[in-house]
């Protein structure tokens, strides 16, 4: 970069220096201002959420609004986990989002790990393949899997949610390798050369190095699953099998008109990934500038 | 895959046996108006929900950039309901849209306007799951402020030895530095929006009067409801073919407004 212009002559120093701090100070309030109203657009929708959650039915269609609800009523969180299965469902949804939270976190790392660091006949063939399948959306498979999973008499299991995730995933596979690809190959030789195997290698050298791409992960697909619909909807049929998606959507088309409970469900059923956000917000922020995805 | 594609040759209800239909799906698909509806509805939505939430997300992430205090604080609240998803979200939403109690309205009726009915509005549905799409800025936000910290700072210093004003700082420094982030999430955005399901399903179920059919929607009908299999597998093909096409031409125009730092050496 070439910088030819001289330097700015600098005007009496004192005055310009304090004009610029006031200047500074000035559009430093303008961009506090500015957020803090963004910030205030963005968490209204949640507080209205919370405070609908709390009020007893008559305030609900108040005008105009009351935020603070009087008396604040727990109450509402009860009958709402007893006007619905709410437990079952729970225990569902958790279910299913540890076994695949298990399933693809092995698999894909397995997978990345065949790709990142071992020699076999048509790897690098079957990379660009899985590359170009990165590209497919996933509604194209929908149907064709659905009619498999019919003719294994997998319908209203939880099978169909489950399994597929066993067997990887390109998006989340490639983005592993480039993370496994950064780890240096001397400490695999050196591992073998004290008599690892492949999997040892795998198990005790490169996934202790690779907690962030890990956690990334994890989170990732704790929340995809956790938020999962479309599977839900087609393939469980039966309420006792069904994962909060499904047993809101029904909630909703029961208590249309009580939104206090409906929020109250809500709530409880947004609450593992909220915990989840505060817990580990900045695996959260890892994890997106990481994959460039929001979770 | 290949399955999905033999299906779509095929006029099959999963009861009875599948029958060879030949090009007879595709017939079908190209006269019946509500296909071309559903590519409408969510064009429209791709074509504004993307620049927009990449203009603000930008906006935002500039503002961000800006060393001010309480930084971890904006990001924290910009970014939460962007993990947020799924069904809870559109019941709340469709909560805060509700035409009579609604926080919107009665917000508009404090200040005297009387708020349309919105999603029960023909006109006024799928400006709302616009305006709803919105609420998920904060996620493009953490990526493009990841990126805005990522400029050399000597660029703006070299800038402003220039005497570049604030406006050409940002047309031609900051925007050409984040165009390889922007353009990752143009692709991201366009394979997302088209795909939506879940909101028009919960939300709205397509209506008012197919204002909010998108094209997944109406796939789904037609395999699980009207189960008409080849039928949607044929929809799922053309769906497919529409992002390939703009995914492409988004690549295809990369050429001239990507900028990639390494190149300039060649």
């Amino acid at each position: 970069m070439a910088v030819t212009s001289p330097p700015l002559p600098s005007p009496s120093v004192t005055t310009g220096r304090s004009r610029r701090h006031r200047l500074r100070w000035f559009q430093h309030s303008i961009v506090h201002v500015l957020l803090i109203c963004g910030t205030i657009l963005m968490l209204i929708p949640l507080a209205w959420m919370i405070s609908t959650s709390l009020k007893p039915v008559g305030d609900v269609y108040l005008f105009p609004p009351k935020w603070i609800p009087d008396p604040i009523q727990f109450q509402n969180y009860v009958e709402a986990v007893n006007t619905i299965p709410f437990l079952r469902y729970f225990t569902n949804t958790a279910f299913v989002t540890i076994m695949v939270i298990v399933g693809k976190t092995l698999s894909v790392t397995l997978v990345a790990f065949a790709f990142a660091r071992l020699q076999w006949w048509g790897r690098d063939v079957l990379f660009v393949v899985m590359l170009s399948a990165l590209m497919l959306p996933p509604h194209i498979t929908l149907i064709p899997q659905f009619v498999l999973f019919k003719q294994l008499g997998w319908i209203d299991t939880f099978l169909p949610l489950i399994v597929p995730d066993f067997f990887g995933g390109p998006f989340l596979t490639f983005l592993t390798r480039q993370f496994f690809l950064t780890i240096p190959r001397d400490l695999d030789d050196a591992a073998r050369i004290d008599g690892c195997s492949s999997f040892g290698v795998y198990w005790r050298i490169i996934l202790p190095l690779s907690k962030p791409v890990i956690i990334a992960v994890i989170i990732l697909v704790f929340n995809n699953t956790w938020n999962e619909f479309l599977h839900a909807l087609i393939y469980l049929q039966s309420q006792a099998n069904f994962t909060l998606s499904l047993g809101l959507r029904m909630f909703q088309g029961e208590a249309s008109t009580s939104w206090h409970l409906l929020m109250a469900a809500s709530l409880l059923s947004m609450l593992p990934v909220l915990l989840l956000f505060f817990i580990a917000q900045r695996y959260f922020i890892q994890g997106i500038v990481f994959t460039g995805v929001k979770a | 895959m290949i399955a999905s594609f033999i299906i779509a040759f095929t006029e099959w209800d999963l009861v009875s046996p599948a029958k060879w239909v030949g090009l007879q799906n595709f017939r079908e698909l190209l006269a019946d108006p509500l296909v071309w509806q559903a590519l409408k509805v969510t064009t429209i939505y791709a074509f504004t929900s993307i620049p927009l939430s990449i203009a603000i997300g930008l906006l935002l992430a500039m503002l961000m950039n800006t060393k001010i205090r309480g930084l971890r604080l904006y990001r924290t609240a910009f970014y939460l309901p962007s993990v947020l998803s799924g069904v809870a979200v559109a019941l709340l939403w469709r909560w805060l849209f509700s035409p009579e109690f609604g926080l919107i309205n009665l917000f508009l009726a404090q200040l005297g306007i009387q708020g349309p009915s919105w999603l029960g509005d023909e006109d006024w549905a799928l400006p709302s799951l616009i305006g709803m799409s919105l609420w998920s800025v904060g996620a493009g936000t953490i990526i493009y402020l990841a990126g805005l910290q990522g400029i050399p700072t000597d660029l703006y210093e070299a800038g402003e030895v220039d005497g570049a004003t604030g406006w050409a700082r940002f047309r031609f420094i900051t925007l050409p530095m984040m165009t390889p982030v922007l353009f990752f999430q143009l692709v991201t955005g366009i394979i997302v929006a088209l795909q939506v399901f879940t909101q028009s399903f919960i939300m709205t179920r397509g209506g008012p009067n197919d204002a909010t059919l998108f094209v997944l929607l109406y796939m789904y009908r037609n395999a699980f409801e009207y189960l008409r299999m080849g039928f949607a597998s044929t929809l799922a093909w053309v769906l497919f073919a529409y992002i390939l096409v703009l995914t492409l031409l988004v690549f295809r125009s990369s050429a001239v407004w990507v900028y990639y730092e390494g190149e300039v050496r060649r």
